[in-house]
């Protein structure tokens, strides 16, 4: 194929090139070596190079694998859930009522940002534990006897975290797919007959679907394989698959398993996102930008 | 016109913080009438629709629809709809979602409903167009697409904001005849906010122009043409010469006045203003197609006086002369029919400029 390109393509070629370059090598080719590496097998300190299924094998069936695969799309989606059901009354708030200052709302959303991710996690500890701040308070209002253990190193724990944790990147998306909307849009809904809640239904909650589309799959996707979260607040009740394909490549020494495991969780992650999207796009209508 | 009125405006008023948007609106308008309300931007009449839809609530006084006071009634249940400027076409929705709207609240079947749109859609002249997608569509039709939606509701009154301002001006012009068709067919009432003196002249049965929150002068548009009342409004609707003029005297008949570039004239009194008193006037003001070049010898007018031709704007059909009057400082616009045989007349020829009393309108 004879590559012609016209100068306005080479110009935007040249552009995109150092970020195409960059995501080349930090994105594709690592996963292309994470491909690979899932066909084939870990002989102790060697790599043995013969292509097998061996490791899809054991991804898919053995119990152990699906359990933590089961638990992490489940945690991910009672998060993504929560925090997005959360999230649209923030962005809706801030999009239909704040009239002055938006900028700083905005800015404030973003504050648990200032501090690093680990330290969020941490500082839920500290909220959430045995004698945390949560526990003691409640204790000493006299609303519980002893101090509740079901906050703290479990799935409940690392629900907590992490829709506080993603908040503001459904916060975001939500927002700006409101204030989009043209406010005469309500207005037209209103003087044809729509009270408040059926004109939310019929015209703001659909115009604002490509914002609440994005939420889902910004917080779903990062959310399975997070590790850190359930490391720390989860216990061993709270272990995701990301842990388990830490695992393999660190401990247990079977980078090929943890491999395996980590395309499979793509996949499935890849096809919820599609589905969302799809879904997405029908509840949506026929909203073009 | 006798027909009982529809909308009544009592004192009414508007502020937003300090600002006083509206203040002493009072207004009757009848039923099937098409009425415009016709001012420059920030004036007031945007602010004075929305009232009527019901987006905004009076700060004063009180909007009556169909014999019903509006007070506290929200806009959705208001015998009004709306025509925004912007169309507010539903971009989730197709042009049959969109006219179709309002109609899912009604009790009505399935097929009823798409009767109705079909319908509304053939009135608009956009029958077969339902399925489209509305960015499929181009201006003028997302105008037709929001006029049915508002037309399919029956409502008894339909409120059009500037519906016409983003569309070319041949387009506009179309479509200023077609509404107006439209609107005399069906004998709904319909109130049109516009900035546009021309489109509101050739549409409306009677206009409310608007300065400053208040209605300067409501009447139809001949008689806001021919006699309007304050300087300001005449200046507003087409072009007026206006010159300096002092009444001399004043006998049953009429007035005596004097412009010093022209002549004097008497005012027969059914040409003075009411609540205008004579010895206040302080100017004049005449059309410049009521003033007439004397090309030819042999023609004569009522009253004539001399010029000079300063400049020339040549239309096609007219031609615009900006002309000195001999002696005065003072320079008018003359209008003048275009025809055969005739050539314009270049800058510095001298004129005789005819004009008539009873084309004169007075100002304080």
């Amino acid at each position: 194929m004879a590559l012609k390109l016209s100068s306005q393509e080479r110009q935007g070629l040249t552009l995109i090139s150092p970020t195409l370059l960059y995501a080349l090598v930090m994105l594709a080719a690592p996963l292309l070596m994470v491909a690979t590496f899932s066909f084939w097998t870990q002989n102790y300190l060697e790599i043995d190079r013969t292509l097998t299924l061996d490791n899809y094998r054991a991804a898919w069936g053995e119990p152990i694998y699906q359990v933590l695969l089961a638990r992490s799309l489940r945690i991910s989606v009672i998060v993504t859930v929560a925090t997005v059901l959360l999230a649209f009354p923030v962005a809706y708030f801030l999009s239909f009522h704040v009239k002055k200052r938006k900028a700083l709302w905005l800015f404030l959303i973003t504050v648990p940002f200032w501090t690093s991710y680990l330290l969020r996690v941490f500082l839920w500890k500290v909220i959430l534990g045995y004698n945390g701040v949560l526990n003691s308070a409640l204790l000493n209002l006299g609303l519980i006897d002893e101090p509740l253990t079901f906050i703290l190193y479990n799935a409940n724990a690392v629900v907590l975290t992490l829709a506080h944790a993603w908040a503001p990147f459904a916060i975001l998306p939500i927002f700006v797919a409101l204030e989009k909307i043209d406010r005469s849009l309500l207005e037209a809904a209103e003087d044809l007959g729509d009270g408040p809640v059926r004109r939310f239904f019929r015209v703001t909650l659909p115009l604002a679907m490509p914002g609440v589309v994005a939420a889902t799959l910004i917080v779903l996707i990062p959310t399975v394989g997070d590790f850190i979260t359930p490391k720390l607040v989860g216990g061993t009740d709270g272990l995701m698959i990301a842990n388990m394909i830490q695992i393999q490549f660190g401990k247990a020494n079977n980078a090929p398993l943890g491999a395996a495991l980590a395309v499979t969780s793509m996949l499935t992650v890849a096809a919820i996102s599609l589905i969302v999207f799809l879904a997405g796009r029908r509840l949506g209508g026929r909203v073009k930008p | 016109m006798t027909a009982r009125p529809i909308i009544e405006l009592r004192n009414l008023s508007k502020s937003f913080g300090a600002v006083q948007a509206l203040r002493g609106i009072d207004a009757t308008i009848r039923e099937g009438e098409f009425f415009s309300l016709l001012g420059p931007s920030g004036c007031g009449k945007t602010t004075l629709l929305r009232m009527i839809a019901g987006f905004e609530a009076p700060s004063g006084g009180s909007i009556v629809i169909d014999g019903k006071p509006m007070d506290g009634i929200p806009a959705n249940h208001r015998p009004t709809n709306m025509v925004f400027q912007s169309y507010a076409i539903f971009p989730h929705l197709s042009v049959a979602g969109n006219v179709g709207y309002g109609l899912k609240r009604k009790k009505l079947s399935r097929a009823e409903i798409a009767a109705e749109v079909e319908a509304a859609l053939e009135k608009v002249d956009l029958a077969g167009y339902g399925s489209r997608a509305a960015h499929e569509l181009s201006g003028g039709q997302r105008q037709r697409v929001a006029l049915a939606r508002a037309l399919v509701m029956r409502p008894k009154v339909v409120l059009l904001d500037e519906p016409l301002s983003a569309l070319d001006k041949k387009l506009r012009e179309q479509m200023q005849v077609e509404l107006r068709a439209l609107q005399q067919s069906l004998g709904i009432t319909f109130i049109l906010v516009t900035h546009d003196q021309e489109e509101a002249l050739i549409m409306s049965d009677r206009i409310a122009v608007m300065f400053d929150g208040q209605i300067a002068q409501m009447a139809s548009p001949e008689e806001l043409y021919r006699t309007p009342r304050t300087r300001r409004v005449a200046s507003f609707i087409g072009v007026m010469n206006f010159l300096p003029a002092r009444m001399k005297g004043e006998s049953p008949e009429g007035i005596e006045i004097d412009i010093p570039a022209l002549g004097s004239a008497r005012i027969p009194r059914d040409r003075v203003p009411e609540g205008l008193r004579p010895e206040r006037i302080e100017s004049i003001g005449i059309r410049p197609e009521m003033l007439t070049i004397l090309f030819d010898e042999a023609n004569s007018a009522e009253r004539e006086a001399e010029g000079q031709v300063v400049a020339n704007s040549y239309y096609g059909d007219m031609t615009y002369y900006d002309v000195r009057l001999a002696g005065q400082e003072a320079q008018v616009t003359i209008s003048m029919r275009n025809t055969a045989g005739r050539s314009v007349a270049r800058p510095g020829t001298t004129v005789r400029v005819g004009w008539g009393a009873e084309s004169v309108v007075l100002f304080d």
